[in-house]
């Protein structure tokens, strides 16, 4: 048994047009037995920076609140949001300072820069960062999730379309997924607003 | 008078509220060469005198202007060795921002750690105050920037500032001459017209330092070449 899939998670962000779009599942399960179906994977930091956990999720939440405190201090001296490039980098960094004792998680940043282009990158769980103008995906099914965001991802999606293609890539990944699914919560980032839903999905 | 029984002590404070040493920092400060700092509308300038020791010293090697970052330098007044060790731990201060967010440091970030730095030597056993007191420049996000620390910590925003040997009389004489709408190239100027104030002698490019950072976010220390033009079209 892998401690990467102890608790079993998806995720999925996805760039359009001047909007980003990010969705996890809404599962939480020790191994085999479900305890909840209310817990997203998907944080927020402000605005225009959301950002996605996969993992052990006592690791997942613990980055969560770490991350939080070093953005309110962030914050409070920069009198300015963190850019989600430089989110990116400072989780990058935080990550790797456990290089031999690491965060069992494996995050996924989702935002819109100051100037409106869609941000996204993923890393490892030491801290290997990899952007992408496409998608980003983490969880314990990502073949799935690659495979569908694959075939499903165009570019320049408006923010109505771009939410069909990520519930329908989040979906259909973790439906084949035993450990994630049961509902899921995705939030579109817009210049001006954030629009989130929840789904009702198999809960199996 | 009572003070003196206060002043051997950086962390005792005197009956009048000072802490001694720090003012004593204050007049080395006073007795160095003096420096100053003009906020243009699109860049900040800043200036020192070099007075050297003797004619024998290679005044080439000699830099009073550093810069931090690409987008930062800072020149001082006071003693030079205390002015190396502060711009060390600045640049480390800088460049440990970089690898975090690989994102230059804003000005006003920098001065405030900095400052933080100068403050520690004021409360700590076993050490004396910096004997310097910075002007810090720069251009970020937020425009041209033109800051003072001083030995006790406490660090201001200027439109327009000297400190050293002369700055009674270069903060007079810069109060009647800035204006707000002032560009770059005029700041210059200006600045070498204030330090030609209270020069002894004849100024040149040999004898004064200058740094500018424009729109284009680079910190540049003039050469000894760009100096003497910008004073002839002054004289």
């Amino acid at each position: 048994m892998s401690i990467f899939s102890y608790n079993g998670a998806a995720v999925v962000a996805m760039a359009g047009k001047e909007c980003v779009a990010i969705g996890s599942d809404l599962r939480f399960g020790v191994q085999t037995q479900t305890i909840t179906c209310d817990t997203p994977k998907v944080f927020r930091i402000h605005d225009k920076l959301y950002l996605g956990l996969s993992g052990l999720l006592t690791d997942a939440q613990t980055l969560h609140e770490k991350l939080m405190f070093r953005h309110n201090l962030y914050k409070l001296r920069e009198e300015r949001d963190m850019k989600p490039s430089t989110f990116g980098h400072m989780l990058s960094n935080a990550l790797y300072e456990r290089r031999f004792g690491p965060y069992f998680a494996a995050p996924v940043v989702a935002g819109l820069e100051p100037d409106g282009t869609p941000f996204l990158c993923g890393m490892d769980t030491i801290g290997a960062m990899e952007k992408a103008k496409d998608f980003m995906i983490t969880g314990t099914s990502p073949e799935s999730l690659y495979g569908m965001c694959e075939s499903m991802w165009r570019p320049d999606m408006e923010p109505d379309e771009l939410f069909e293609t990520v519930a329908q890539c989040l979906m259909s990944g973790f439906d084949r997924d035993a450990l994630a699914g049961w509902g899921a919560v995705i939030h579109v980032i817009t210049k001006d607003k954030v629009i989130s839903r929840t789904l009702k999905t198999r809960m199996d | 008078m009572a003070e003196s029984q206060y002043s051997f002590s950086l962390t005792t404070f005197s009956p009048s509220g000072k802490l001694v040493q720090i003012e004593y920092a204050l007049n080395a400060v006073a007795a160095g060469a003096t420096s100053l700092g003009i906020s243009a509308a699109d860049g900040v300038v800043i200036a020192t005198e070099k007075k050297l020791p003797s004619t024998l010293v290679d005044e080439s090697t000699v830099q009073k202007i550093m810069t931090i970052t690409p987008s930062i330098g800072v020149v001082y007044s006071g003693m030079g060795p205390d002015f190396r060790v502060l711009v060390r731990r600045a640049r480390k201060t800088a460049q440990t921002y970089y690898q975090t967010y690989k994102e230059h440091i804003p000005v006003a970030q920098l001065v405030r750690e900095t400052a933080a730095v100068m403050q520690e030597f004021t409360q700590t056993g076993g050490v004396r105050p910096f004997g310097v007191s910075l002007m810090m420049a720069g251009y970020d996000d937020n425009g041209p920037q033109l800051y003072q620390i001083d030995p006790s910590g406490s660090y201001f925003a200027w439109k327009a500032s000297a400190i050293g040997k002369n700055m009674t009389n270069a903060k007079a004489f810069l109060e009647k001459r800035y204006s707000d709408e002032v560009g770059i190239e005029d700041a210059v100027h200006t600045a070498l017209l204030t330090l030609k104030e209270g020069f002894e002698g004849q100024l040149s490019g040999a004898n004064i330092e200058v740094g500018v950072v424009g729109p284009n976010r680079s910190f540049k220390v003039l050469t000894e070449a760009e100096v003497n033009d910008y004073l002839q079209e002054v004289e």
